[in-house]
């Protein structure tokens, strides 16, 4: 049963986490997001959908991902006993394909012929140029000109795929104008076409229906915690772009008042200069793209581009929910630097033998930060949610190596 | 947080300079063009001087735009505009100042502001609408602000007294209608195409069938807008609306006469003038 004062029962109505969240979109669109909101609420009700994703789930994305004891990080740090739950594992290489499984069986449901997507790192723009291969769906991604120079081989792997990949030249060339420009074709098409929106961002209902996806990770680390160790975890430990492999992890934990959780933003050059993408730490309450939040903007209200070496984090928003729980205090966000990334990087590849996204290596900082100070009984899981080889390249490049 | 909606005490207790003006343009059997540019662009210099020679060259309405970094709902004409009036210094405090020096000289010409709901939240909704009123402007078009999120900016408006309109599209459909104009002051503006500014130009015959589903629902005036560009568009859909809307094509003579800056005030106002002309030609 849900609890009474459950961190876990938002969004209202009108589709809010307290202040944040709501419906901030253009006429055009609300009917659609209307639509969308009455065919969720209807799928989640089915078990024919709840089970074609689930047979998905298990036989195309390989899950449960496992949940691994790394033992030489343990060793290493000397503190804490350090788990990883191993969504890198996950056909595609992330916990994106949570989310993009389920959005493109909604869009069957709803008929819709085309679609399409933002992506940043180009995670999430491959696993939808995925998912559309398997249903035989025509796919656009919309990407940042920037990202598309920095992530090469997804980009590669995208096209591979089928998908028909639209630069962004507008801004920074980064995630939050691959946004602009998706939210600028969907309102174009919008009779035929889906947009599966990758993180827990965007008018409701897609922060809540993202993070209903993506909660397949914290489902079974409570699942696989309680096998290993007869208890929950002490501490969880995610990176956070907008916010949807934290909250993937995060959501079924939040109301085990025991169970410490955070959150690590990406602090780029570091929060005392402009160039990070710390939207918590260094933002103020906001609207964009379809919801409040809060968002790295100036005191005029328009919106600073985030920085990060990792191109899946440097969004100057963060998902309504995360804005939520911070303000509500259930949640300690904390931040890592690029230089922190790029160390924890190398560290985990040469220790473990996993060579992480540039994302999960903030998390990985700071598990690095904490986990010599608490005691060998103390249960950590991080959520490993991307391996590297999208980034080898560009962290040849920041260690000048040359390929 | 403001009151709730009383959605059974329809529209409009504001009366303004839009009632007026299209009071006028009734009487003389006229249709309004609303020309749009936006605040600050390409500077404040041109940008003031611009304002100022609209209503001459035949602009019934401004709609001023706020420049905002991530305009979602515009085509690249409006996304440079916006971002050359950044480039140039423009905020939301000059945008009103700009309307307050331009209300010195004309008290008769409508100003509506358009724009993202973000430099307005930011800036403090009460604070900007004591400050909107105060410096002359007469109505607010807040592209992602829907009825559902009426309580944000709309409702404190109306009781601002300052005109909160609406846009409504080809899918609004007939459940949305009253919930679209319901609260809706001033006009309505019909959104002639399923898309973002600077698109391709509508078909008359689709926006007069859904105009004449408008005015089924509601008595105020229905303004036109999304891809018209050219004179002869402009006189199409002046014979089935009450009003024009022209803004891409309007922002793009600022574009074009980058190199040439002696240029842009005449060139535009006179795109201006050949507009309102298309548009009174019915
Ligand atoms: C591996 C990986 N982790 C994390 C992220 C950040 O997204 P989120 O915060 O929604 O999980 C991305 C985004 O591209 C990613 O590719």
């Amino acid at each position: 049963m849900e609890q009474k004062n459950s961190f876990r029962a938002g969004p209202d109505e009108k589709g809010r986490f307290g202040l944040y969240g709501g419906r901030f979109v253009a006429e055009t669109l609300m009917p659609l997001i209307l639509d969308l909101e009455a065919h969720y609420e209807a799928a989640q009700k089915d078990p024919a959908f709840a089970a074609q994703l689930e047979d998905l789930q298990t036989h195309y994305v390989g899950r449960p991902s496992p949940l691994y004891y790394a033992e030489r990080l343990t060793e290493h740090f000397g503190g804490a006993k350090i788990y990883l739950k191993r969504d890198e594992l996950n056909h595609t290489g992330s916990h994106k394909i949570n989310n993009c499984l389920g959005q493109i069986l909604l869009a069957k449901r709803m008929g819709k012929t085309r679609i399409i997507a933002e992506t940043g790192a180009g995670q999430h723009g491959v696993a939808v140029a995925t998912v559309a291969a398997r249903f035989g769906l025509p796919c656009t991604v919309f990407m940042g000109a920037t990202d598309i120079e920095r992530q090469k081989p997804n980009v590669f792997r995208m096209k591979l795929l089928g998908a028909d990949i639209r630069p962004v030249t507008s801004g920074a060339g980064t995630l939050k104008d691959a946004m602009n420009e998706a939210l600028r074709d969907w309102v174009t098409h919008v009779e035929d076409t889906f947009y599966i929106i990758g993180t827990v961002a965007g008018p409701h209902p897609y922060p809540a229906m993202v993070r209903d996806f993506q909660s397949i990770i914290g489902r079974e680390t409570k699942e696989q915690m309680l096998a290993r160790e007869g208890r929950l975890p002490d501490t969880l430990i995610a990176c956070i772009g907008g916010g949807s492999n934290a909250m993937g992890l995060f959501h079924p934990f939040l109301d085990d008042a025991e169970v410490n959780i955070i959150g690590v933003e990406a602090g780029g050059f570091g929060l005392d200069t402009p160039d990070h993408a710390a939207s918590l730490a260094g933002g103020t309450p906001g609207v964009l793209h379809g919801n409040r939040t809060y968002l790295l903007q100036d005191d005029d209200g328009q919106i600073i581009e985030g920085h990060s070496i990792s191109a899946g984090l440097d969004y100057p928003g963060i998902g309504p929910e995360h804005a939520y729980l911070r303000d509500t205090g259930r949640v300690t966000y904390v931040s890592a630097t690029d230089k922190e990334a790029l160390e924890a990087f190398q560290l985990i590849t040469r220790l473990e033998g996993i060579i992480p996204a540039l994302e999960p290596s903030h998390a990985l900082a700071h598990v690095g930060k904490i986990a010599g100070d608490l005691p060998a009984d103390h249960l950590l899981v991080m959520n490993m949610c991307g391996r590297g080889d999208k980034d080898v390249f560009a962290v040849a490049e920041h260690l000048n190596v040359e390929l | 947080m403001s009151a709730p909606a009383k959605p059974t005490e329809p529209k409009n207790p504001v009366t303004s300079r839009i009632d007026a003006l299209f009071a006028r343009l009734k009487a003389a059997n006229e249709k309004a063009f609303v020309a749009f540019v936006t605040a600050g662009d390409p500077d404040l210099d041109i940008s003031a001087r611009i304002l100022a020679g609209l209503p001459q060259a035949g602009a019934d309405i401004i709609e001023l735009g706020m420049p905002f970094t991530d305009p979602m709902a515009d085509g690249p004409a409006i996304q440079a505009a916006s971002q050359r009036a950044l480039a140039a210094g423009q905020t939301l405090k000059g945008t009103l100042d700009m309307v307050r020096n331009f209300r010195a000289d004309n008290d008769i010409t409508p100003i509506v502001l358009m724009g993202y709901y973000n430099p307005i939240y930011t800036y403090g909704v009460d604070k900007f609408l004591s400050d909107a009123k105060a410096a002359g402007i007469d109505g607010l078009i807040i592209v992602d602000l829907p009825p559902e999120e009426d309580d944000e900016l709309c409702l404190p408006a109306m009781a601002a007294g300052v005109n909160f309109i609406r846009l409504a599209t080809p899918t609004t459909d007939e459940k949305r209608l009253p919930d679209v104009l319901n609260n809706t002051s001033g006009f309505v503006y019909y959104v002639s195409i399923t898309g973002i500014t600077g698109s391709a130009p509508p078909q008359q015959k689709a926006v007069a069938d859904n105009i004449a589903r408008l005015k089924k629902h509601t008595d105020l005036p229905i303004c036109v807008g999304f891809g018209i560009r050219t004179p002869d568009q402009a006189a199409a859909m002046a014979a089935i609306a009450d009003g024009v809307v022209v803004g891409s094509a309007l922002v793009d003579v600022i574009g074009e006469t980058a190199e040439n800056r002696a240029q842009t005030v005449d060139k535009l106002l006179a795109l201006a003038s050949a507009l309102a002309e298309g548009v009174k030609r019915t």
